[in-house]
């Protein structure tokens, strides 16, 4: 589980008898000097058989899982090449070792056999490692303690066809697993408490929305909000669609509801100044001085409208404007109806000044020209596209409704329109894809339907929280497709159009959404983390800073030691942040960083197992 | 990976006590499921199949990242099995919900698998053994399976079930086969079906769609040109796990086809058979496998027929851009039909250009045919007592501010069974869903709470 990977503080305060590990990893920022690792050479790894009081007794248990391994690979003769490997005291197959009787065939031979390695053969850890790391730790063998073999997906299956030769690869990887086996070391996982509060950056409808979610479900939550009022880019819009509401009817209320919220506690005008930590406890800056700690952010800081500067005369002809423009001239109140409106799609976006569509620029044209029609109906409305975008139910019920009422659609391709002044009258020229010839549409009032754009201080903000942007500077999350709210940093979550652009209904999904995953680990309130994370030999770390450039996570920094070796720069792991994926060790100029549980040393010996002859 | 959680304290010492029904198995009740089992609350997952993972275990690949749909969705199908929180109940159904949000008590009906869940470790000899050959619904018809079969590779929990349809010991009384080969004696003939009673406080309905039948509009052809696919059977003939192993094929002659066409809106934007909208996702999935069979083979010439190309979402206009830049897609803005060159079973594609009526013979078609409301939403909707829009998906409160509500306190929406949405938002939905019914959790525990202390005051005023 991502989210539990935080660790660090929880881990100091225990105080386990892990002497070697370095204790580096403070909440503040890097003022204290590290504390350097007993030996450079982790002697433990190096040989922990020959130096543990207790010598290495491995068992081993070969699964058949029915005729899926067993029906290729030999599995009593790997059985008994298993049983002669050095340090293996057992060695047995099981029908199916994840079945009830296997799993009690380990716990049995564990306390029999005095076992303090497990080696299971079988099928893929995916589905299977929890099933018996749970068992190992029922018997009182340290979970780590495990190793898994990979025989049916790695072998059997892939090599159906040759079952000798699968046979003598299955023995090579049991070999290997046996050297890695030997290896081991018992580790820890440390129990963190987080702070039970979530801080929402962002306070339009989907900062908003996800506020009242985690208040809702217990926990106080910091809003921040840069503008002196609530409400974004919703509270000033006209009307919604699909429903046509007043935004200020829609937005307000859960703006007072926010407000009057007892667990929710406003800043604003505010902006986060500073950020550290990571999941459970990030400690917050803001620029009013506040200081506070919270266990997961929510980011919904949504996005700009684009300014069509040098675009269709935006700016330099009169009666050019935006949409966002027009929806102020409506909600003013009534206006002189034009008698001629042309509004032109994708100004600026798939391909002008921006490559990607914006969403909602159809549905809220559709929208406009409806009102328009609706209180005017003598007024012709022309929308110009280059596809109508008006995706799901709603919005496609619009596009219809509109066409009944009258708003004409034309498509223009492939140049975009062009707006001219002529005679004192707006003049839009474009090449008509329907009926084939360019045509001259003479209108009152231009409306650009320009795309929503990410904001400039989104850049700063992603540094600060140490998560990415895309190429259309939107926030960038952690999968496109089954993570649509995360981002791959554990605790910080996205919602609403600073991930790009949207409909009001999605914001709001999104931000319960993200709510939801906010609020798992203050539910938890504690967690226990894995303890599969990278660790730096501080005597032989140069300060390169090829890590810290490297790590994907931001979880590597440098700091100075003063030291024994003189003032110098060394790595430091927060090991609240490493997700322990082992790039920093691999690339380590002087094998300075290893990573818990896949030291170089393990790796080797598989490798020279695979290597050794017979 | 630690599975074993540390006892919540504080606020979320109450979840604990929280119980929640997540009706559908598909990514969008996982994903609801998971978010509210990670935060200490105890979960049903109720699913009519003998699998979880709903459509997106057939998917191919997803746009616009191409990731292979079942290697990503499959380490959420093993987490959501495997969650200590989570209850999962395959084969199943709920049948009937009495009483109200914070206490909701649910019958659910369990068919039998004939099989012990607790025995069966999906080792599939009996599946070797199975006589009876069945086309196998889960392919679509594109393929066979056992009368004891898994629905597909992938499937979890990796359980057997026997088909009471086709199996002859069932029908007939004759095999036994499957029984003698489990060395697990995990075979029960004598299975029956069960009803189990559950308490919850919140449900959330997550049951998905089903693709729509285009046989009754003639004009595509589908069902009576064997090279006509539609687009679920065209991401299971491209995909390595499906049928036909990854290779493309025609229906009529095994031959791989050079040149695809695809058509759009299949029974969608269209009044005419019931179902005006769009379906939100048929742009992408089209040029997705237009992309795909091109990654097949570099010789493959792809066309889309299509009303609006719609890539509305984040990196869609791009990926068509790619589509056409670098996969050669070919798109002509038009309605299309479909009839058959009976010499070669070659379907010929006749669409507009410049209101020119064109023709064009193409080896394969593949309709984009909509996804629909599942036929059995009527029916839960009853069951549930909450009301469906015009077109039968499930009704929300307010599409804006409570996406997620029904008109029923404590019964969520996840998924396309509340409208079109693609994989990313059915995720989101599912999550909010869950935030919601959290929301109804720490209300009704606080609220359990408040009375247990006051009826601890009035015993103690009593006494």
């Amino acid at each position: 589980m991502p989210e539990e990977k935080a660790q660090g503080a929880g881990r100091e305060a225990q105080g386990k008898e892990e002497g070697a590990r370095d204790k580096g990893v403070g909440k503040d920022g890097g003022e204290n000097p590290v504390p350097l690792s007993a030996s450079p050479l982790e002697p433990s790894s190096l040989a922990p058989c020959a130096l543990r009081p207790a010598p290495c007794r491995i068992g081993v248990f070969i699964c058949h899982c029915g005729s899926n391994i067993g029906g290729i690979v030999d599995v009593p003769a790997v059985v008994e090449y298993a049983s002669r490997l050095k340090d293996v005291v057992h060695a047995e197959r099981n029908l199916y070792t994840c079945a009830d009787d296997g799993l009690t065939a380990i716990k049995t031979a564990i306390s029999k056999h005095g076992l303090n390695r497990v080696l299971v053969a079988s099928c893929t850890p995916r589905t299977h490692a929890p099933l018996f790391r749970r068992t190992c730790e029922a018997a009182g063998l340290n979970q780590y303690l495990f190793e898994f073999v990979n025989l049916r997906e790695h072998c059997s299956w892939v090599h159906m066809r040759e079952p000798a030769r699968a046979t003598e690869k299955a023995k090579a990887l049991v070999k290997m697993g046996v050297a890695r086996a030997r290896l081991l070391e018992r580790q820890e996982e440390p129990v963190l408490d987080i702070e039970p509060a979530a801080m929402v950056l962002g306070g339009g409808v989907a900062g908003l929305s996800a506020a009242l979610s985690i208040a809702n479900q217990g926990f106080p939550v910091h809003l921040v909000e840069r503008e002196p009022e609530l409400g974004g880019m919703a509270a000033r819009l006209h009307r919604i669609s699909p429903t046509y509401r007043n935004a200020r009817e829609v937005v307000g209320p859960v703006a007072e509801a926010v407000s009057a919220h007892p667990d929710i506690r406003l800043h604003m005008p505010a902006t986060m100044t500073d950020l550290s930590g990571y999941i459970g406890n990030f400690e917050v800056t803001l620029s009013t001085g506040e200081k506070f700690r919270v266990g997961s952010i929510v980011v919904a800081t949504g996005a700009d409208e684009l300014r069509p500067d040098g675009l269709y005369g935006w700016g330099q002809l009169k009666n050019v404007v935006t949409q966002m423009e027009l929806e102020r001239l409506m909600a003013a109140g009534p206006f002189t109806r034009p008698k001629s409106v042309v509004m032109i799609q994708c100004a600026g976006s798939r391909g002008q000044k921006v490559s990607y569509c914006s969403k909602r620029c159809c549905f809220t044209a559709i929208k406009n020209a409806i009102l328009l029609k609706e209180e005017s109906p003598d007024t012709e409305v022309h929308i110009l596209h280059n596809e109508i975008h008006v995706y799901g139910v709603a919005f496609e019920k619009e596009y219809r409704r509109a066409q009944e009422l009258g708003v004409r659609f034309s498509r223009y391709s492939p140049e975009k329109p062009s707006v001219s002044e002529q005679n004192g009258r707006l003049n839009v020229n474009f090449y008509d894809e329907g009926l084939r010839r360019e045509r001259d549409l003479p209108a009152d009032l231009v409306v650009l339907s320009t795309p929503l754009v990410a904001r400039p201080e989104a850049e700063e903000l992603s540094k600060m929280l140490k998560v990415p942007l895309g190429q259309d500077r939107f926030f960038f999350e952690a999968h496109v497709k089954l993570r649509p709210v995360d981002f791959a940093t554990d605790g910080i979550f996205i919602c609403g159009t600073a991930k790009g652009p949207t409909n009001i209904g999605e914001c709001v999904e999104q931000a319960l959404g993200a709510a939801s995953r906010a609020a798992i680990p203050l539910a938890k309130g504690r967690v226990r983390v894995e303890a599969i994370t990278s660790r730096v030999n501080t005597d032989t770390c140069r300060g390169c800073g090829r890590c810290e450039s490297e790590c994907d996570y931001h979880a590597i920094s440098l700091v100075p030691v003063n030291d024994a070796f003189g003032n110098r720069l060394v790595a430091r792991v927060n090991e609240g942040l490493c997700k322990g994926c082992g790039k920093c060790s691999s690339i380590c100029c002087n094998r300075s960083i290893s990573l818990r549980h896949f030291t170089t040393p393990q790796i080797m010996a598989m490798v020279e197992a695979a290597l050794e002859e017979g | 990976m630690s599975t074993e959680e540390v006892k919540p304290k504080g606020p979320g010492a109450a979840v604990a006590e929280g119980r929640v029904l997540v009706i559908g198995g598909g990514v969008a009740g996982i994903q609801a499921s998971l978010d509210l089992a990670d935060a200490g609350a105890q979960v049903y997952l109720v699913e009519k199949s003998p699998s979880i993972g709903g459509w997106m275990a057939f998917l191919d690949k997803t746009f616009p990242t191409n990731d292979c749909s079942i290697c990503i969705l499959a380490p959420k199908m093993a987490d959501c099995f495997g969650h200590p929180n989570i209850n999962v109940l395959t084969s199943s159904k709920v049948i009937g919900v009495k009483g109200e949000a914070g206490k909701f008590t649910v019958t659910i009906l369990r068919k039998s698998r004939f099989i012990d869940e607790e025995k069966c470790t999906g080792c599939l000899e009996c599946v070797e053994k199975c006589p009876t050959k069945v086309p196998n619904e889960f392919e679509f018809g594109l393929g066979i399976r056992k009368a004891i079969y898994i629905p597909f590779m992938q499937a979890v929990p990796r359980v057997v079930s026997i088909d009471r349809e086709h199996c002859i010991k069932l029908t007939k009384d004759k095999c036994g086969v499957c029984e003698k080969t489990c060395k697990r004696g995990a075979v029960d003939y004598e299975m029956k079906d069960q009803e189990a009673e559950i308490k919850v406080q919140a449900i959330i309905v997550a049951i998905g769609f089903e693709p729509w039948d285009p046989t009754t509009s003639r004009e595509y052809g589908y069902g009576r040109y064997p090279n006509v696919y539609t687009a679920i059977e065209f991401e299971r003939i491209i995909n390595a796990s499906g049928p036909t192993g990854g290779h493309i094929q025609r229906r009529s002659d095994g031959q791989r086809p050079r040149k695809i066409a695809y058509i759009q809106c299949v029974g969608s934007r269209n009044p005419a058979v019931g179902h005006p909208y769009c379906c939100s996702v048929c742009c992408m999935h089209s040029t997705k496998e237009a992309m795909l069979a091109r990654e097949h083979h570099d010789d493959m010439e792809s066309t889309i027929f299509y009303k609006d190309m719609r890539t509305f979402g984040k990196g869609f206009n791009e990926y068509m851009e790619r589509a056409k830049r670098d996969y050669g897609v070919r798109y002509v803005n038009s309605d299309a039909t479909v009839e058959e060159n009976k010499d070669n079973h070659n379907p010929i594609v006749v669409y507009d250009v410049a209101g020119k009526s064109e023709r064009e013979e193409f080896d394969m078609v593949v309709l984009a045919n909509t996804l629909i409301p599942r036929a059995s939403s009527q029916e839960l909707a009853q069951v549930l007592g909450i009301p469906l829009t015009e077109f039968s998906f499930f009704k929300s409160k307010d599409r804006i501010l409570h996406p997620t509500d029904t008109s029923r306190d404590g019964i969520f929406l996840a998924g396309y069974c509340a409208g079109p949405a693609d994989i990313p938002e059915c995720v989101a939905q599912g999550s909010a869903a869950a935030s919601r019914a959290m929301d109804i959790i720490t209300h009704h525990s606080a609220k359990g709470a408040h009375a247990a202390k006051e009826t601890h005051a009035t015993k103690e005023a009593s006494a």
